[in-house]
């Protein structure tokens, strides 16, 4: 067959590339291609350069623009080749030998190689950069070095072993050093990539490339004609040619854009809102994966603020330092009634920092101790504790010094969840002649209370781990991490536990095997368990909706909820599914 | 005297309502705290007379409602036991009026908990959180426009009575207190007091607020009064022999402000009343778990209520009668005093 010369020359040019093209290939649902895709975003993006992206919003943009050496599959948590084919560690474990794909290219057309690799990462260790990246390419002391060997492989070297292995990759996007190499050298690199940027001034390697940005109201990205993944069948991935991201902010607001056909995809819905769509269902499916990697927890104040502290913190304190103390609360506390009133029995009760949609890291032999208020007010007599009767029947909780027992709980205003379970421990609490009162704060002003002026009695907070591996959440377990919230950043650990569990963290750091980790990371968790320094309460489902005509829509526990799998999404039925 | 009957009607009205939310302890089935874990978001039960095999029964009954196995939503009606309603029940403790024990309820159930007006995001009764949170509201609006009106009283007399700077440097202040957006104010001076304020500070706190800002209005209309008050020949024939103004004020020209000041105070109790509300419903007001009329409704922020649980907006509903008493009788109020009414409106022009 002979095709007329002008388009058999346009055809021919990507045909004869891809020969040479090592594309990986996805197994799954082949779909069709076209169509736009829209989903909504909770606020606009800051950026779409992820050297100084911070936000999670800009994180969710910069997932579907960019790509890494290797990838986590969302789905099996596990590590899966990316950028590059294949990887070798080295038997002391310190060197890491990637093997680039070859023939790919950025979404501009320009070729990948080493050398793109190699500044990449050059700007993320780059102090002045300021790239948020830089503390964990930090091993050891040391940052990571990286060395060309030809134009498709490349060795990074480590100073330590590191547990984390090849995970370590994950979310490192490979920058374009055809376009960044004059700003990194001017020292521009971080003003660079604002939504305002033109389309062609800006690329990745991801499945999608920047095509339109109206401020206030969307985000339009255009299929990567380059991208390197392919179906089963050949087909070049990504499928959709659009994909709009509208910025609403508010989660209700989103609700009604989703119930209304506007929007295609929906995630992070709270359980209420999830079952008023599952009760209207037309036209959408809502798919519950379970709980997730967040984890909520009640926690004290336990700095040691030293003069500065009033005394009725100090003596407040003195209780709150109490082992038994906090051990009564935990047994006091209804997790049942959280996962129930709270999550509309989309949840699970939590006794651990692992969240149950970890599935590699929970320790199974952690106790989970059921409700029990008897021997919360053993533990409280223990303890020192006694209490009172009133004439109604009402008890109050003496210390030892026979002061009432009162304090009060931070919550976040705006985290409704948050606020229900603060109501629920209030309760539980009273039962034992605990009088608590509930603060909601606006939540700046409470993560400043926190962890700058430390002026709070106790507190309700979540934390979302970003990968299944415990080194997401180091900075909780270190008495020396900024999210170690119950006195955090300590220059030495203030109890003997804490010590311990510094110690434990950073030896499972540098173990070779998840099984050797594994046991030091149960230990850990036993010690955090047992001193009871975060009261876990519950962790919520990851519960999203797709239109039906949304094909291979399958939700996971890791952040991108739905988008992980962006590339295979596809429409079956026509284009313009959507109407905005 | 068609006018005076009306004002009784209307007096006889609000008092059966008020004694009814001031006795919340005894006409409430449950404590208004108590969270009933298993049953969030029970829907009002109904009152039967006939049961489900046809038999028909002299004292009305209600069914218990059950989740149905493994899911969370509907309720449905367990017809196996069927659950009277009895009167005079002994149930949790109150304190009537705030310092008399009881613990008779008006009505209840024995073995089951019966809820009328369906239950919260925690189980918690709304019908006794709807007598209990009338309490915490009426008293605000009551309180609030008691101070409003004191103050508004001795501004507004001062102003009329000794005019010149003094009457132009208060009617400037009370225009500007006008021109306040007063939510704004309420918003800032809030963010001003102390995080964890006990629901009593907070209540006596809101009151203060709401009482102090609202009273540029009511010194407007009494200095309007007492200016023209102050011309008319019995009180220059009292100050001809010899009448101090203290005595003048007392003795002859506050007591015309009376009309103004009670259809003020009839206007301004709801609306106080409402203020409230609008400042627990955004969180300000009385912390949870107490109960009030701005509290019950501040579930419906969330679209998910909004559209699920209809039951959340019996409060809204229930304050109806009351502010209907109150403007009925504002009304009559006004209708009696037609002459001063005129006289108000005329003088309103001339402010």
């Amino acid at each position: 067959m002979f095709l007329p010369l002008p388009s058999h020359i346009a055809a021919a040019f990507p045909q004869q590339k891809s020969a040479k093209e090592e594309l990986l290939v996805l197994p799954g649902e082949v779909g069709r291609s076209g169509g736009r895709l829209v989903v909504s975003l909770r606020g606009e993006p800051k950026t779409l350069n992820p050297l100084i992206a911070a936000d999670a919003r800009s994180r969710e943009v910069i997932g579907v623009m960019q790509a890494d050496l290797i990838h986590i599959n969302r789905a099996t948590q596990l590590t899966e080749p990316a950028l590059a084919k294949s990887w070798k560690i080295s038997p002391d474990g310190l060197a890491y030998t990637l093997v680039l794909r070859q023939g790919l290219k950025f979404s501009d057309g320009q070729p990948l190689d080493a050398d793109d690799v190699l500044f990449t990462f050059r700007t993320y260790l780059d102090e002045n950069v300021h790239a948020p990246q830089r503390d964990l390419l930090i091993v050891g002391g040391k940052p990571i070095s990286v060395r060309k060997v030809d134009a498709y492989t490349v060795v990074f070297q480590l100073a330590k072993t590191y547990g984390v292995g090849e995970r370590l990759f994950d979310g490192l996007a490979i920058l374009p050093r055809h376009l960044l190499e004059k700003p990194y050298q001017e020292g521009k690199l971080g003003q660079i990539g604002s939504l305002a940027t033109a389309a062609d001034q800006w690329t990745g390697l991801g499945p999608f490339r920047l095509k339109e940005y109206v401020a206030g109201q969307r985000l339009v990205l255009q299929r990567n004609p380059y991208y390197w993944k392919s179906d089963i069948k050949g087909k070049r991935l990504p499928y959709v040619d659009e994909l709009v991201f509208l910025f609403v902010p508010h989660a209700d607001a989103q609700v009604l854009k989703f119930q209304s056909g506007e929007t295609d995809m929906i995630s992070q819905l709270g359980a209420e809102n999830f079952s008023v769509l599952s009760r209207q269902q037309r036209g959408y499916t809502m798919t519950d994966a379970g709980p997730g990697l967040e984890y909520n927890f009640l926690f004290f104040n336990l700095n040691d603020a030293g003069e500065k502290t009033s005394p009725e913190l100090q003596r407040n304190q003195k209780w709150f330092r109490e082992v038994k103390f906090r051990q009564a609360v935990s047994a006091a506390v209804d997790r049942e009634a959280i996962v129930r009133l709270v999550y509309q029995g989309r949840g699970a009760a939590l006794w651990g920092l692992v969240a149950p949609g970890n599935r590699r890291w929970g320790n199974e032999k952690l106790p989970h101790p059921a409700r029990s208020l008897d021997r919360a007010r053993t533990l409280l007599k223990d303890g020192g504790f006694s209490s009172s009767t009133g004439p109604n029947g009402e008890s109050t909780l003496l210390d030892s010094d026979g002061k009432p027992v009162e304090f009060s709980i931070l919550t976040s205003s705006s985290n409704a969840d948050r606020a229900k379970m603060a109501a629920l421990i209030q309760d539980d609490l009273k039962q034992l002649g605990m009088r608590v009162q509930v603060v909601p704060l606006e939540s700046r002003s409470l993560l400043d209370r926190v962890t700058q002026s430390r002026d709070y009695d106790a507190c309700i907070m979540g934390i979302a781990s970003y990968d299944a591996d415990p080194n997401s959440d180091i900075s909780v377990w270190l008495s020396s991490g900024g999210l170690h919230l119950w006195n955090p950043s300590q220059a030495h650990p203030a109890t003997p536990w804490e010590a311990e569990i510094d110690r434990l963290i950073e030896e499972q750091m540098s173990a070779s095997t998840f099984e050797k980790r594994k046991k030091l990371y149960d230990r850990a968790q036993e010690v955090l368990a047992e001193n009871q320094p975060m009261i876990f309460l519950a962790s919520p489902d990851i519960l999203a909706g797709a239109k039906n005509s949304v094909g291979n829509f399958h939700p996971a526990v890791l952040e991108p909820y739905v988008l992980w799998n962006v590339e295979q999404l596809y429409l079956k039925n026509g284009t313009g599914n959507a109407t905005r | 005297m068609k006018a005076r009957r009306t004002i009784v009607k209307w007096l006889i009205t609000l008092a059966v309502l008020h004694g009814i939310v001031l006795c919340a302890g005894f006409f409430a089935p449950y404590d208004p705290g108590e969270q009933d874990r298993k049953s969030p978001y029970l829907p009002p039960m109904r009152l039967h007379l006939l049961d489900s095999n046809g038999h028909v029964h002299a004292r009305p009954f209600v069914y218990s409602l059950k989740l149905r196995e493994g899911s969370f939503e509907p309720y449905e009606e367990d017809t196996a036991e069927l659950h009277p309603l009895k009167l005079f029940l002994r149930g949790s403790h109150y304190r009537l009026l705030g310092f008399l024990p009881g613990q008779t309820h008006f009505f209840g159930a024995e073995n089951a908990r019966i809820y009328l007006l369906g239950t919260d995001a925690y189980g918690r009764d709304q019908l006794s959180r709807l007598l209990f949170g009338g309490q915490v509201s009426l008293l605000a609006g009551l309180l609030g426009a008691g101070i409003t009106l004191i103050v508004g009283l001795c501004i507004g007399a001062v102003a009329g009575y000794y005019g010149g700077w003094t009457d132009s440097l208060l009617m400037r202040l009370a225009e500007l207190f006008l021109a306040l957006p007063w939510l704004y104010l309420l918003f800032a001076i809030r963010a001003f007091l102390p995080l964890a304020v006990s629901p009593l500070k907070a209540f006596f706190l809101i009151i203060a607020v709401i009482g102090l800002v609202g009273w540029a209005r009511p010194a407007r209309l009494v200095r309007g009064v007492v200016l023209s008050a102050k011309e008319r020949d019995f009180v220059r024939a009292a100050r001809g022999f010899g009448a101090t103004s203290g005595y003048l004020l007392r003795r002859h020209i506050l007591p015309e402000t009376s009309s103004v000041l009670l259809t003020q105070a009839a206007i301004l109790i709801p609306q106080f009343v409402l203020a409230e509300m609008t400042l627990s419903f955004l969180g300000l007001g009385v912390p949870e778990p107490a109960a009030s009329w701005g509290n019950l409704l501040s579930s419906l922020q969330q679209y998910s209520v909004l559209v699920s649980y209809w039951w959340m907006y019996l409060p809204a509903l229930a304050m109806a009668p009351f502010f209907l008493g109150y403007l009925g009788l504002a009304s009559s109020l006004q209708e009696r005093g037609e002459a001063y009414k005129i006289e108000t409106r005329s003088l309103g022009n001339l402010t």
